[in-house]
């Protein structure tokens, strides 16, 4: 059977990020060939966000290595690259894209890979020059240019974001406060011993970690100079990243009346509310067949996994998306693994010694694994993800025995 | 000039040039080299940069890192000759080294 390479007219992408530079590789690999435009609004070519706060703001890294794939792989590929420029609003009826300036792009299938964004600060002081978020290339350059060993840095945050750009921070001779509004670091996404490990582990290098701080203003002639605490406390800075979350970009979706609801409402086949127009990646809400709810997700991999699919079901494939997610997290010389969404476990087991070496957090449901959080432990975590996308039943002894290697823990 | 070939499961051969001071794996993403997803970006998380060393070389690369054994341990297909290409960094004493593309990578599904 000859399998269907045509979408009905040009294929527009909307948001140069991972899944959008994936779904122009997908769509042209699976034989479409008709027009393909990526419209950006970062000038440069697609690249990988994860080094932003890690190899990249330490130096490590220059931006060009950052990028996907180099002009020629565009060229080659046949694709428009409309970089730079804002999609302002899409036409349904006429099925058109909008772009600043008034040029409309027709489009047969459209792929919204619109991102998230960071949540800014509200209280007073934060639009202050030396407040910082950490979301694209040209914040992490910002942050580059601000930090000379010496600086002093607050963070406000202490999740992934916070907590690496504090570590690469450190690592480069700066004096680094996190301030953490809840009891623990990590506190959404990660256990209390994991918290724990990461909290004793940045302090151990210098950092100050602060939980329950509620920071209520920044001050500063100009720039920010200090950062003010409900408790009353003051804390001197040269430079603040922030990194309280992300919110999903869905303004051109929800304004053009698309379904939204945190996030691009899409199905199974990432297809939203109006047939001809897919979404994928972080602003995605979408089905999770595994989970048995909506969600989404912020990870690399789904950005890849989900854009593959939307980019099949564009040219009429029928694929169904549904992963099992993964992250990482490194933290100078410490890495963290995970796999698999702990919401609705019914019980938690620590294989390992979160005082010693390498430990990871187990989260089964009806004593199958749903989640795992492995700190220096990638054995656990590879074994993790075969046992959580295959849903095997576990015996718990084994599993709370961190003699016994994970992947044999099988009922 | 360090000169390294990919050999597709199929059987075809790609020679490409490769910058010292780069890893392999991100030498292969920039010659758009097939089967190479590499979706951590070549932060030892995800297998999924995986290749086969050619028997002439296998002892004449670095020893892999404890990270970089772990993380093969569900390699597609591992074998002996197996390695992370994020961990091989290219260097003038790699010309000339050959490595085999599996044909899947751990975990990743779609074409």
């Amino acid at each position: 059977m000859k399998q269907q390479t045509s979408t009905g007219g040009p294929v527009v992408i909307v948001g140069a990020g991972q899944a959008g530079a994936q779904a122009i590789d997908t769509l042209r690999r699976e034989g479409f060939d008709g027009p393909l435009t990526l419209v950006g609004d970062e000038p440069g070519l697609p690249y990988q966000r994860p080094p932003l706060s890690k190899k990249y703001l330490a130096g490590e890294m220059s931006s060009d290595r950052l990028v996907f794939r180099h002009q020629s792989f565009y060229d080659e590929h046949r694709v428009e690259l409309r970089l730079g420029c804002r999609a302002e609003r899409v036409d349904r009826d006429a099925k058109r894209v909008i772009l600043t300036g008034g040029e409309a792009l027709p489009y047969g299938r459209l792929l919204l890979c619109l991102g998230a964004e960071s949540r800014r600060l509200t209280c007073p002081g934060s639009m202050l020059a030396g407040v910082h978020h950490l979301r694209g290339l040209a914040d992490a350059a910002a942050i580059r240019r601000d930090l000379v060993p010496g600086a002093r840095v607050v963070i406000i945050g202490g999740g992934y974001i916070g907590l690496e750009t504090a570590a690469t921070c450190r690592a480069m001779g700066c004096e680094v406060t996190i301030l953490e509004m809840a009891d623990r670091v990590l506190n959404r996404v990660a256990a209390p011993s994991v918290s724990d490990f990461f909290a004793r582990e940045q302090r151990a290098h210098g950092v100050v970690v602060i939980c329950g701080a509620r920071v209520v203003a920044l001050e500063g002639a100009g720039r920010v100079e200090r950062v003010l605490c409900a408790d009353g406390s003051s804390h001197p800075v040269d430079l603040v990243v922030v990194g309280v979350g992300a919110m999903p970009t869905t303004g051109l979706a929800s304004e053009a009346g698309l379904v939204c609801d945190n996030g691009v409402r899409v199905d199974e086949f990432c297809t939203t509310s109006d047939p001809k127009i897919f979404a994928a990646g972080d602003c995605a809400n979408h089905p999770s067949a595994h989970y048995g709810r909506r969600v989404r997700l912020e990870s690399v991999d789904n950005a890849f996994e989900q854009a593959k699919a939307a980019a099949l079901n564009m040219l009429g494939r029928g694929v169904a998306h549904d992963r099992v997610p993964w992250f990482w997290s490194d933290q100078f010389e410490h890495k963290l693994l995970i796999v698999g969404l702990s919401e609705g476990h019914d019980r938690l087991i620590v294989r390992g010694d979160p005082h010693a070496g390498g430990f990871s957090i187990c989260y089964l449901k009806n004593g199958a694994l749903i989640a795992l959080e492995a700190v220096n432990h990638a054995k656990d975590y590879m074994a993790a993800r075969k046992l959580i996308t295959e849903r095997i039943p576990l015996n718990l002894e084994r599993v709370a025995n961190p003699d016994m290697p994970l992947k044999e823990a099988a009922a | 000039m360090t000169r390294i070939t990919f050999i597709q499961p199929g059987g075809s051969h790609r020679n490409v040039v490769a910058r010292a001071g780069l890893s392999v794996m991100e030498t292969a993403k920039e010659h758009g080299i097939a089967g190479i997803a590499a979706l951590c970006g070549g932060a030892c998380a995800c297998a999924t940069c995986h290749v086969y060393v050619d028997a002439a070389w296998l002892g004449r690369l670095p020893e892999p890192e404890d990270i970089e054994t772990a993380m093969l341990e569900l390699a597609w297909e591992r074998r002996h000759e197996s390695r992370l290409s994020c961990q091989i960094t290219v260097t003038a004493q790699l010309d000339g080294l050959t490595l085999t593309v599996p044909a899947q990578q751990a975990g990743v599904e779609l074409a």
